[in-house]
Order: structure tokens, then sequence, then C-alpha cells
């Protein structure tokens, strides 16, 4: 089996974001990016399968701009074997993301993808789900546990709901999306840093995919949130008790 | 084969239709039940219908089987002033909120009913389905909105809520949302709409697509028993953060949960450390909540956390490093040891009455 894995750039998750003063969007210039941590997970879990002898090969996939080959040498030097960088020069919709996907999933025939369930900049949280219905694939998200049975083809995906933990089980070929607790990805060795190196990183152009680049969403303005008031430092529970219930009504 | 061609020119008419018609705002919305009742949460997303547009007629969808939606639905009809009409799927392939078989519903549901709009609540339900339904339907979805400013322009967090997003849907017929419960408060309805309640039908399954159903099965739930209220709406939250130290310590949290009629939280690191359950992480990837008071305790206030709880009324904040981020956000905040003021707390707070 072959396992295909969405990755995305983003900002690197402990960096403090600035908000353009033009409010066309966030800073991204010289400031730090990383692979999604979501989509580090996914890939680890394709790594854990693939150790374990249930699947032959890891397939990294990206879409953007020419930088987005710094994470695909990321995700090879965690261990993927092979990588495609899919060229678009503008920000693409999660539809057309799904889209481009099934493309690749056309060529590559994979008997299971895995994404991070959302990029933690835009929060969108749509394009596992999306590509799953495009496909007709049963879908796994917000997974926190896997579990494969090669005999009878299904995956067993323990899930963080609101409710608690749902247990579904899925026919492959499937689409997972995976939370925070499915594992703790690893590091990139420095051997495996230079091993990466000549792995080989196919590109393909918007074109050659022939897939309809959706436009429907447009971004108005970026803004900051409303700052909170600064509050207080007290100095004991009996004060706190006080505020609570004379200057805040909340007890 | 014969199901896709009869939904094909289904949908040729609809789209005549729905362009005709697309100038009058109509709601499809995706409630979500349980033991009978419509759970709260899927009111919001009514409530967040009635800001789209003053005359926006709206569909509630409910999926289900047996006697339970039957009683979901009579419920239904009279929840809110805004539901014109409860639409019911009834089978057994809904007897669980799976993504494969909503999917299929949405879509043909739309395609008949034309809507301009369908929404959920941004909850694990929402955030599951809305999207597949989406691509099946060819539209871009915004998911996670928390103002409405027009049918078509919408305000979402980016970036852990550390910045807001505007954006415009300049696409074709649905327009799908799925919006945050706490951004959109349903105002308490005065007595019972007994008259003019919405009308109740049946949705004709026999021309679902059944490709894709029957590839999932749900196996189980696990859900801790709790007397603790939903902590996406409870008035009150206590969190404990890995500080707490141990799960038998997050008792003292319960109790004052408890003390203060509360709902308990935690951060994602007491959840990782094994003290609590996954369903009470509040943050950018667990729940979002904006109770009127929020107390974390022990908790060092990381971006991700304040992304679930930063649109709380009044914060406290109880730690031990007078330098943890959480006291920048918080409205009281009290540099001590949590296991001396935990049981002071417990000790002076008021009773409930």
């Amino acid at each position: 089996m072959k396992i295909m894995v969405a990755v995305k750039r983003v900002v690197d998750y402990a960096v403090k974001i600035r908000v353009k003063p033009d409010k066309s969007g966030v800073e991204t210039q010289n400031v730090k990016m990383s692979m999604n941590p979501f989509c580090e997970i996914a890939l680890e879990e394709a790594l854990k399968i693939k150790e374990s002898g249930l699947a032959k090969e890891v397939v990294a996939v990206s879409m953007g701009p020419s930088n987005c080959v710094d994470t695909l040498r990321t995700g090879l030097a965690m261990g993927a074997d092979r990588a495609i960088h899919v060229e678009a020069s503008r920000d693409l919709v999660p539809l057309t993301v799904a889209k481009l996907l099934k493309k690749l999933v056309e060529i590559e025939n994979p008997g299971l993808l895995i994404l991070g369930k959302q990029a933690i900049d835009d929060d969108c949280n749509q394009t596992g789900q999306m590509i799953a219905g495009l496909l007709g694939w049963p879908q796994g998200t917000f997974a926190s546990k896997v579990v494969f049975d090669k005999e009878k083809q299904v995956a067993t995906v323990d899930r963080e709901v609101d409710g608690g933990l749902e247990t579904l089980c899925l026919d492959l070929p499937a689409v997972i999306t995976t939370d925070l607790r499915l594992n703790q990805p690893r590091y990139a060795t420095l051997p495996n840093i230079m091993k990466a190196k000549s792995k080989p990183i196919k590109k393909f152009t918007l074109e050659e995919l022939n897939v309809e680049i959706k436009s429907d969403i447009e971004v108005v303005q970026v803004t900051e949130p409303p700052k909170r008031k600064a509050g207080v430092i007290l100095s004991s529970v009996d004060e706190l008790i006080d505020k609570l219930k004379n200057e805040a009504h909340v007890i | 084969m014969a199901c896709r061609f009869i939904l094909q020119n289904l949908s040729k008419r609809h789209l005549l239709h729905s362009t005709f018609a697309s100038r009058s705002a109509s709601t499809l919305i995706l409630a979500e039940h349980e033991g009978g009742s419509i759970k709260a949460q899927s009111l919001s997303a009514v409530a967040a219908a009635s800001s789209i547009s003053g005359d926006n007629p709206v569909s509630l969808l409910l999926a289900g089987s047996g006697s339970s939606l039957q009683q979901a639905a009579e419920k239904a009809a009279t929840c809110h002033p805004s539901v014109s009409q409860v639409l019911v799927a009834d089978s057994d392939k809904f007897a669980h909120p799976l993504a494969e078989p909503w999917a299929k519903l949405i879509q043909l549901v739309q395609l008949k009913g034309g809507y301009s709009h369908v929404i959920a609540t941004s909850g694990s339900f929402g955030k599951n389905i809305l999207p597949r339904a989406a691509a099946l339907l060819d539209v871009s979805p915004v998911t996670d909105v928390v103002e409405i400013n027009g049918p078509h322009q919408f305000i979402r967090p980016i970036y852990a809520g550390n910045a807001l997003c505007t954006v415009r849907y300049t696409g074709a017929n649905p327009c799908m949302l799925s919006v945050r419960s706490t951004s959109f408060p349903v105002p308490p309805i005065s007595g019972d709409l007994k008259s003019g309640g919405a009308s109740i039908s049946e949705v004709d399954l026999s021309t679902l697509d059944e490709d894709s159903i029957g590839k999932s099965r749900f196996i189980k739930l696990s859900s801790e028993e709790t007397d603790r209220p939903d902590l996406g709406s409870a008035r009150v939250v206590v969190t404990g953060g890995r500080a707490l130290k141990s799960a038998d310590n997050f008792k003292m949290i319960e109790k004052l949960a408890e003390k203060l009629g509360a709902a308990v939280g935690a951060t994602r690191a007491a959840v990782d450390a094994g003290f609590v359950p996954n369903e009470l992480q509040v943050g950018q990837t667990g729940k979002i909540v904006a109770p009127e008071l929020y107390m974390a305790f022990g908790v060092s206030g990381a971006i991700q956390h304040l992304a679930g709880m930063k649109d709380s009324k009044v914060i406290v904040a109880v730690n031990k490093d007078a330098d943890a981020p959480i006291f920048q956000v918080a409205d009281y905040g009290l540099v001590g040891d949590l296991f001396e003021v935990i049981p002071e707390l417990l000790e002076k707070l008021p009773e409930k009455k």
C-alpha cells in the first residue's frame, strides 16, 4: 500500500503574528516558517505505518510557491520516500487543494490519504473532509488513534469529538485527518537530512493537472481582534471573592 | 446509475429555480438532536440564520431513526420563531452522525430545496460534515464564523484568533457556513410556540446516492459520566492546567466547579498528561468557550489555550509564576499556589443559592 500525506508550510506555531498595517493580511516576511504541526503528525503516522510493514511507500505532497520545497525536504528528511510539489503562485482555497489532491490520487493510487486536521494559519479544518467527499472515500477526522487490519483492509479510528472519543471502522482506501494526540513526530536526524537531498521531488504545474481553480472566497480585510482591558493583580483570596461578587457580579 | 441521472436532471431544474429566487434568502440548518431534544448549540445556527437577513425562512434538517428522532422533530417545530419547516430523514443509515450519509443527504436536500444558505454549528458534528457536503455541492464553505455582516460577508478568526479575517463569498448558492455557538447566543424564547409551529415533513430518501455510504461504521462513543454542565455553554468554567500534577488533584477543580455550578475545563497539557479526558480541552483545537466567568488554575496561558477562552466576560488566573502570559488576559490575577488558593476558595465562597 502507498500512503499519501499532504503537508503545508505555515508560520511557526510559536511566532507572535502581526497584522499588516494595510490590513491585507498577516506579516509573513522574515518570519519563521515550519511544517504545520498537524501535518507533521500526519507524516509521522504514515511513517509508523510503513515501519510496521503495512505500507511500502510514503509520498509527501505540498502545494504553493517554490518555498514549499523546504517543507517537502523536511518531510523527506523525516523519512518520506518521495515528494510532489504542485506549483501555485497564489493562495488556493481548500476546495481547489482538494481537487488537486484528487488528481494526484488518480495518478498515484494510494491506499490511504493522511492530512493534518487543520492548518494553524487559516484554521479552516476543511481539506481532508473535502477530498474524502470528492473521492467517495470514508473519512476519519480528528484521529487520536489509528489501527490497521491488513487482512480485512479496514482502519479503526478513534476520533476526538465534543462528547468524548468516538470509534469508527473505515473501509480502505480512506482519508484520515490527524489530531494532536495521535503521535509525537520525530525529529529529522542529520544523516537523514543529508539523504533527503537526493530523494526525488516531482513538480506539477496547475495547468498540467488541469483542475478548475475555485475563487469564490475573497479576503476583504484582516484585522486585529479587540484587545481586552488590562486587568489587576490582587493580593488575597478575600479580595478576589469580593471583586467577583461586588465588582464583576459573576458570583 | 439511475439515481445519478435523476439527481442531475433535478439539479438542472433547481439551478434555474435558485438563480431566479436567489434574491430571497432561505436557510437550511443542519441540526443535532439527542434523547428526543434538539441540542442547544443547534439553536445558535438558527440565531445566526436570523442575522443573515430579515426575511429568511429556516428549515431544520434532522436525521436519525426511531422514536427519539420523531420526538426531536416535534420539539424542533416549536424551538424558535424563525423555523418554518422541519425536515426529517428517518433511516438506519443515520443512526449515528456519520459524514458519508450526511453529506449525501445534504446534497439531496439542497438540490431539492435550493436554499441560499446552509448553516451548521462549528462543533465536531458540523466540522466533520459540512466541508464534505460543500465539496459535493462544489462550493467553498466559510467555517468557524464569529460575525455575519450581510448575506455574503463574514468574519472568522485565523492564527488561533490572533487575527480576524473578513471574507466575502462570491460563489453560487448555497453559501455554506459553520458558526461558533459562543458568537450567536440564543435569546430565551418566552413561552411555548404551540400555535404557529413549523410543518414537519419526511425527506424522500429513495433517490439518496448510496455510493460511499456503508464504507464507515460506528463502533462506540466513550464519554465520561458527569454531573457538570456542558462545557460549551456553561455560565462558569473552572480550568486546570498541568500544574495540578495528577488526575487525583484534579478532583479539587471538580469540587470548586461543583461549588460554583461550573463546568470543568482543561489545557492541552493536562489532557496529554492523562489527568482528564479529551472532551475537557479548551483551546484552538479543543473547545471554544465564552462563559461569564473563566477561572484558570495553574494555566500558563499559551497562545493556543487563549484562543479557546479569551472571549470570556471575566477571566481569573491563579498561577505561581508572576510572568505567566495568562495574566495578560486576566481581569483578576492572583500570584500564588493553587494548592493553597483552591482550598481557601472552597472555604470562603458563598454557597450556591
